[in-house]
């Protein structure tokens, strides 16, 4: 019974569990992806890299890429500003914070693809909340789904409330584990609360923030359920993202290979996004394992 | 000032979390023409309430019954949550402990190889793992999907426990060692209770993004195992109107609601301190 062994026994059943559930799928991907499988033809035959070439002049899945920096980066960034204001908020200073952690949590634990009917009962032109709500106030309903940026603005919003409460949760959780002292000496200097929050909240939550947003962008990145109940990728592909563009031409299509071939340049595009944005982070901030 | 800018965003963003959920639940009360003729708020004052949407999904009125999704939604999150921090808290405690490595590849990098599994869009790995769960005959059944669900929960706790055993000091396990247990011995012992708020929160992680996955529960499973995000969807694919739409969400959100509430009390007592770093 050597270290050795315990070394391995604590990290390699869940590795290999792992590798054991996804090495096929990943092996398959690879080799689909230089096959010719599509709705009429099945089978695994050699097509070389007719599917990369393919690819490599879709306009479509470049631009649904590009069209990802706002969905991926812009709701990540939005959700992160508001879920640390919500978390300073809800980490000291008013009596009933308890309350509203309970309410501010709730979001997250509902589930997307069903809150995304509710977001598009809401968004009906005709008998939606939004336009009925707006008609009270006076302004002329919107054409929520025909419009390249009311449906834009739909998607944001529904992505905003399903996720904001992730970034607060793992914000608040952080705030709450701070040592103390920091802040006794900062009130004891007479720094004033923005100086207190800029020179030491802030870079001290930093690794809790780096994490939280990587995760984040790893998922809004696979944004689907959303865009598949509100918009449909419309109007015309305005709103059409990889995961959706996958799904279309992959699945509901069925052009496996032409799918697997997408999907892989998608991982190693992602991977050397995040590879990259650690990088920028570990050097902005504390190095952080990522 | 400032007080007005602090209360008028708690005041807001309240109001922005409630107006889906309301709507929603006012919905489901909805008589017919409460909803088709434009929309309404108020209830009593603007229409009658009716139960008909939730007899609807209840299978009082026979049109669709959404317990049984509700019970395989429960056991497919559990069994696949339970799987996924059994291994994946033994790999955390493994990844912060000692130092593995092959070649130039280190711990950060199995770390990362772990969180990358959630980079692929489900709808690429649809087909392969339709073909893998047909070739093993777990086609439609709980252990199929809650294999399939692993793969992607155990990542998440992975990634969220490394950094939460790394502020446990390496101090308590040789105490334990000390004392005579073997590493294992010392792990289970006395590092597994300290762990526990962190547990919770990966254990929590887990069981939401189980409990709202969509997309390999519509792929995988069929009539034997349908979940419950699987059934909502497929009334949404019917002619189900709003009122019974709405119903249905609210069913489907309530279970997890209570794990709100469950949260909030290891937040307030402290028992998430650490918990993510």
């Amino acid at each position: 019974m050597t270290s050795k062994f315990y070394k391995r026994l604590f990290l390699l059943p869940g590795l290999l569990l792992l590798i054991a559930i996804i090495i096929f799928p990943l092996l398959f991907t690879i080799r689909v992806s230089m096959a010719n499988w599509n709705v009429s033809h099945s089978g695994l035959d050699w097509a070389g890299g007719a599917n990369w070439a393919r690819m490599f002049h879709d306009v479509n899945f470049w631009s649904s890429l590009f069209r990802l920096f706002y969905f991926s980066f812009i709701t990540t960034t939005l959700q992160y500003i508001l879920g640390f204001t919500a978390a300073m908020y809800a980490w000291k200073g008013f009596a009933s914070r308890r309350f509203f952690r309970v309410l501010w949590l709730v979001p997250l634990m509902t589930t997307p693809s069903v809150m995304a009917i509710v977001w598009r009962s809401i968004f009906r032109e005709d008998i939606g909340a939004a336009n009925g709500l707006l008609s009270k106030i006076g302004i002329d309903p919107i054409a929520w789904s025909t419009q390249i940026f009311p449906a834009t603005v739909t998607i944001t919003i529904a992505e905003v409330w399903q996720w904001t409460p992730f970034m607060f949760l793992i914000l608040l959780a952080g705030l709450l584990s701070l040592p103390k002292e920091q802040f006794l000496s900062a009130e004891i200097d007479g720094a004033t609360p923005w100086r207190t929050f800029w020179s030491i909240t802030f870079p001290l939550m930093a690794p809790i923030s780096i994490g939280a947003i990587i995760i984040r962008l790893i998922e809004a990145s696979k944004i689907f359920d959303s865009i598949f109940n509100l918009t449909s990728a419309g109007p015309g592909n305005s709103t059409e993202t990889p995961a959706y563009y996958l799904y279309t031409r992959g699945l509901r299509e069925f052009q496996i290979s032409y799918g697997a071939t997408m999907g892989l340049m998608y991982l190693i595009l992602a991977i050397l996004t995040l590879t990259i944005l650690g990088q920028i982070f570990a050097r902005v901030s504390k190095p952080r394992g990522i | 000032m400032k007080k007005i800018l602090k209360y008028s965003f708690i005041f807001i963003w309240s109001t922005f979390v409630l107006v889906p959920l309301s709507w929603a639940l006012v919905t489901s009360f909805k008589p017919p023409a409460a909803v088709n003729n434009g929309a309404t708020f108020i209830p009593w004052l603007q229409f009658q309430p009716t139960l008909d949407g939730w007899k609807d999904i209840t299978g009082i009125s026979g049109y669709a019954n959404l317990f049984p999704p509700l019970i395989n939604s429960a056991t497919v999150t559990f069994f696949s949550t339970l799987i996924s921090l059994t291994f994946g808290c033994m790999a955390a405690y493994g990844l912060s402990r000692f130092s593995y490595g092959w070649k130039n590849y280190k711990n950060p990098d199995i770390i990362f190889f772990f969180i990358s599994q959630r980079i692929m869009p489900p709808a690429v790995l649809a087909v392969p793992f339709f073909i893998l769960l047909k070739t093993l005959h777990l086609l439609d059944t709980k252990l199929g999907l809650v294999l399939v669900l692993t793969s992607g929960l155990m990542p998440i706790v992975v990634w969220l426990l490394v950094d939460f055993f790394n502020q446990l000091p390496k101090e308590i396990d040789e105490m334990a060692m000390l004392e005579g247990c073997n590493p294992f011995e010392a792990f289970v012992r006395t590092i597994l209770p300290l762990a526990r708020p962190g547990l919770t929160v990966a254990g929590m992680f887990a069981i939401i993004f189980g409990w709202n996955d969509l997309f390999f529960a519509l792929v995988l499973t069929f009539t034997n195992v349908q979940t419950l995000p699987v059934a909502v969807v497929a009334l949404n694919g019917t002619v189900t109107p709003f009122w019974t739409l709405s119903a249905s969400a609210i069913f489907s959100i309530l279970p997890l609601v209570g794990l709100a509430f469950v949260v909030e009390r290891f937040l307030s007592k402290g028992g998430f301190a650490g918990a993510v770093r």
